[in-house]
């Protein structure tokens, strides 16, 4: 058994201190010790996508990272899009629109590629962002409503959405 | 109620059905709050993982667990011998192990003989996940490895190893339907042909899992990933208590495709919770669900078909070899599926079918979306494009020519009591790609194919399939729903609310669904066979027609209008010149003793069993028609395959959610361009080389175009509204439409899924070399 370390993340915008397993993944980590249970565990092997989240903006397979690793940092999951009263976010409401997600398994995850691509700001072509989302396996929609749903949010919601991820960072969202 | 009174609904009629709604299970679903099956823990949970055999062919020698129970926070570990009873029964009645009733079962944990890498031998329960891994790694159990067979063709044969006792043709299926040698005889044309089908795993995105706790009242129960909650009576059946103390809820599944059907967690979580009277949860690795979990029948098929010059099929002969893997499963009816759907959606007067599947020591096969009856799609759309070929008749001619209509009878003696729009289906790709792409360079190759397809929806007529469900007003005017239908993800329960507020004007926000519960919800039976819309649609339509008729009735007599101008619309009952509250008028319900709340079942087609050599008139409730096409290019260096465009049409019935609908057809045909083009279970001496989806690559959303559906409404299904099941059927006709797109592109056709680069180079090979 490896040695226990404290690891302090914010999570969402809210910091989160846990002592645990040095070893812990940083999905374990924040799925077993800290609840948050929106990042998935699809494959443990950062295949499948469907455990991304955005640390400190970037997009990262949760279950190849030491949570120790990451100590310190700004963690967003797919409840970090969420507007302040808890509704669906810009990008969110376009998945909603689009029918984007059927079992939803890999939504969680697909939505935080979805960010990352959508905060860089420039307008993406649906071959970017088929490419930009190609770490993330789907294996209901065939991946027509979710490559919609990212057109769309990006024609309305670029800013809104970079303007987000990065007031999330900071930890004044909630 | 039953299947004979089929209901449609002109569209135009239609308020809320039919509509392009949200699903309900959206919202959530996309704001990270759904909690599946692994997002529920306990303060003091125990985990639960399984030793599992590492060879595929072996006698247990030793079993010694002291080493590992001695590991610091584990609970207890189990064998066989520990199990109340341990066996996993299947029975399937009319089948055959040579000439018996086939009654085949598996142990929950195997005792003294393992027949697949992979199969579960141990279960260790621990206070941490850390603690397993270390315990498990401890646990000894020694191996004498046996001689296995890894071939269904090689097991048949006469000194093959016996998997099990009574040796390895585990379910056979004839058909002999007219003159079949007459009708090759008489023919100007005969086409023949052998195809591969390959392992294909389900990788749905949630692996196997589940938490288990006792409840209250000492009840068992078992929330996890499930598309069956009925199997709560097999886990009360191996502990040897009785089916009500057991319960099985489904959360939202994170996908199912079949792979959910069978058990996964649920006895060996079941026996911990037992055992330790704690919470339990096992989830199941990627690792672990690739190595152990069924898959989809391997199949060898092989097809010789009879035609006229004009392309008139005269007769046709199939041959079907299926590899079963280590234990039954549901491998009998799967091949079933194969023989009832071998000759496509086409007029085959004279038939000669043999299907057999074998046991071997590969990881054992069962359900999987399209259930045997996609596999022989590969066969016999592969058959019809070289029949047109051969004749010169455009692909879509001939199977025009051939398609099957209202009153043919299948080869197996099955009527077609519906209308079949397959030639519409095959009109509206066409029409809707238009021209063939060119190619985007030199050493590029572009070709198009089209494949049909028949898929049944509903159960096998002799399971007296049934559903019920619960509908009730509260008295603010919501409505409730229960139904035991698992949602695995393609809108289930959504789909349940749109056609109760069809029925009774209840806006779909006013609507609650609880499903999936087996001492809860009424029981809807499982979510599988493409069922679930026939069968708990109905159950739910003709609960809702038993709460109107009550309501408006109790109106009518109350306010003494006439019965036939009410309805309800959203919040009140109206007709001309007349609108009362709805919270009135179900207050008017309960002082005339007048219910406000009802149960419906509905209850399948009903039929006889068939026996090995099938003749029956009735073995599916009914069958959904489809076409699709798609244009690809062939990088003829490199043996890559892009597929550029699909299209795929499908006669829906009614589409109560046309973007569930979509949904479904462009969800199921990127799956089966995953089969096409890229998945295989890889299998070396039954050794099980696929670790991860590192190697198991299933579509990304870079290998797939955008899917372009058509959906076409004949009214003409069985289920609410005359809708067709539509969950399985887009899934057949990819690997064909591919193969034949590829043989339009190079002139040479494959025959061996997936079509690898490798497999496609040696093709170009073949039409590039003279003669």
């Amino acid at each position: 058994m490896s040695e226990t370390v404290t690891v302090t993340l914010v999570v969402n915008g809210r910091p989160v201190t846990r002592a645990a397993g040095a070893h812990l993944t940083l999905l374990r980590w924040l799925r077993d010790e800290a609840g948050v249970t929106d990042p998935k565990y699809g494959c443990g092997e950062g295949i499948c996508g469907a455990c991304t989240v955005l640390v400190d903006g970037e997009p990262v397979s949760a279950c190849i990272v030491l949570a120790a690793q990451v100590d310190g940092a700004e963690v967003t999951t797919a409840a970090g899009l969420l507007d302040r009263d808890g509704s669906l976010g810009p990008l969110q409401r376009a998945f909603h629109e689009h029918h984007a997600a059927q079992c939803g398994f890999c939504t969680p995850g697909m939505l935080m590629a979805a960010a990352a691509l959508l905060s860089g700001g420039r307008p993406a072509s649906r071959e970017e962002i088929r490419a930009a989302l190609h770490g993330n396996l789907c294996r209901c929609t065939g991946y027509g409503p979710i490559v919609d749903a990212v057109e769309a949010a990006q024609v309305e919601a670029t800013q809104v959405e970079a303007a987000q991820v990065e007031a999330a960072q900071q930890g004044q969202r909630r | 109620m039953s299947a004979a009174e089929i209901r449609s609904s002109k569209a135009e009629e239609l308020r809320v059905v039919h509509q392009r709604l949200p699903r309900h299970d959206q919202q959530e679903k996309i704001a990270g709050s759904t909690r599946y099956a692994g997002d529920l823990a306990f303060t003091n949970m125990l985990h639960a993982r399984l030793v599992r055999a590492p060879v595929p062919s072996a006698k247990i020698t030793r079993r010694d667990a002291a080493a590992a129970a001695a590991v610091p926070g584990v609970a207890c570990i189990l064998f066989g011998e520990d199990v109340p009873h341990n066996l996993i029964w299947v029975d399937v009645p009319g089948q055959t192990v040579e000439v018996a009733a086939l009654k085949a079962s598996m142990e929950v944990l195997a005792t003294d003989r393992v027949r697949f890498h992979g199969e579960p031998v141990a279960l260790v329960v621990a206070d941490s996940e850390e603690a397993l891994t270390e315990a498990c790694d401890l646990v000894d159990i020694e191996y004498e490895e046996l001689p296995g067979v890894f071939d269904p063709a090689a097991a048949l044969a006469p000194d093959a190893p016996a998997v099990h006792a009574p040796g390895n043709l585990l379910g056979e299926w004839n058909i002999d339907r007219g003159a079949v040698d007459e009708a090759f005889a008489a023919a100007d044309v005969v086409v023949q042909g052998t195809y591969r089908t390959q392992p294909v795993d389900h990788a749905y995105l949630e692996p196997e899992v589940g938490v288990g706790w006792l409840d209250d009242e000492g009840v068992l129960t078992l929330r996890v990933a499930t598309q069956v909650v009925e199997h709560y009576r097999d886990v009360a059946r191996i502990l040897g208590i009785p089916d009500s103390r057991v319960r099985v809820i489904a959360p939202y599944v994170g996908g199912g495709f079949g792979g959910k059907e069978d058990m996964t967690v649920e006895p060996y979580l079941a026996l911990a919770v037992w055992r330790t009277r704690r919470p339990v949860r096992m989830q199941w690795s990627r690792q672990e669900s690739l190595l152990a979990r069924p898959k989809r029948h391997a199949m060898l098929l092989r097809y010789r078909t009879a035609a006229r010059a004009d392309g008139t099929i005269l007769g046709q002969e199939v041959d079907i070899t299926a590899d079963s893997g280590a234990y039954a499963y549901l491998s009998a009816l799967v091949l079933l599926y194969s023989s009832v759907h071998a000759c496509g959606p086409y007029r085959v007067d004279n038939v000669r079918l043999r299907a057999r599947c074998a046991y071997t020591n590969n990881p054992p096969t069962s359900a999987f979306r399209g259930f045997g009856g996609m596999q022989v799609v590969f066969g016999y759309e592969s058959q019809m494009d070289l029949l047109a070929r051969r004749l010169g008749i455009p692909a879509a001619d001939i199977r025009k020519r051939n398609a099957l209509a209202r009153g043919d009878v299948l080869p197996v003696g099955q009527p077609i009591e519906t209308e079949v729009l397959l030639a519409q289906t095959i009109d509206a790709v066409c029409d809707r790609a238009g021209d063939k792409p060119r190619p985007s360079g030199p050493r590029r190759a572009v070709g198009r194919g089209i494949a049909s397809n028949i898929q049944s929806y509903g159960r096998l007529v002799w399971l007296n399939d049934s559903a019920a469900a619960w509908v009730g007003w509260q008295l603010d005017g919501s409505l409730t729903v229960r139904c035991g239908v698992p949602d695995i993800g393609g809108g289930q329960a959504s789909s349940l609310a749109q056609i109760a507020s069809e029925v009774l004007g209840t806006p779909m926000d006013k609507i609650t669904v609880h499903f999936g519960d087996s001492s809860l919800t009424p029981l809807a039976g499982t979510t599988t066979a493409t069922r679930q819309l026939l069968m708990s649609g109905n159950a739910v339509y003709e609960a809702c027609v038993l709460l109107r008729d009550g309501v408006l009735g109790a109106v009518a007599e109350a306010a003494g209008q006439p019965l036939g101008g009410l309805r309800l619309d959203p919040g009140a009952v109206t007709a001309e010149g007349f609108e009362m509250d709805l919270r009135e008028a179900l207050v008017i319900c309960r002082r005339r003793n007048v219910p406000i709340e009802a149960l419906g079942t509905f209850f399948g087609p009903k039929g006889k069993p068939v026996v090995r050599d099938l003749r029956a008139d009735r073995v599916f409730p009914d069958f959904t028609f489809g076409t699709h096409l798609c244009d690809v290019e062939v990088d003829l260096d490199t043996g890559k395959v892009r597929v550029l465009r699909y299209v795929a049409a499908h006669d829906v019935g009614r589409a109560i959610n046309p973007r569930s609908v979509e949904g479904q057809i462009s969800g199921a045909v990127v799956q089966g361009l995953g089969m096409a083009l890229l998945e295989e279970v890889s299998l070396d001496n039954g050794v099980n080389l696929t670790g991860g989806l590192f190697q198991y690559l299933i579509p990304a959303s870079t290998d797939v175009p955008d899917i372009e559906t058509v959906v076409l409404e004949s009214g003409e299904g069985m289920g609410p509204f005359g809708a067709r099941g539509i969950g399985e059927p887009p899934i057949g006709p990819p690997s064909a439409a591919v193969a034949s797109a590829i043989h339009d592109a190079i002139g040479h056709r494959p025959t061996v899924l997936p079509i690898t680069p490798e497999r496609v180079l040696a093709c170009v090979d073949a039409s590039e070399q003279p003669g």
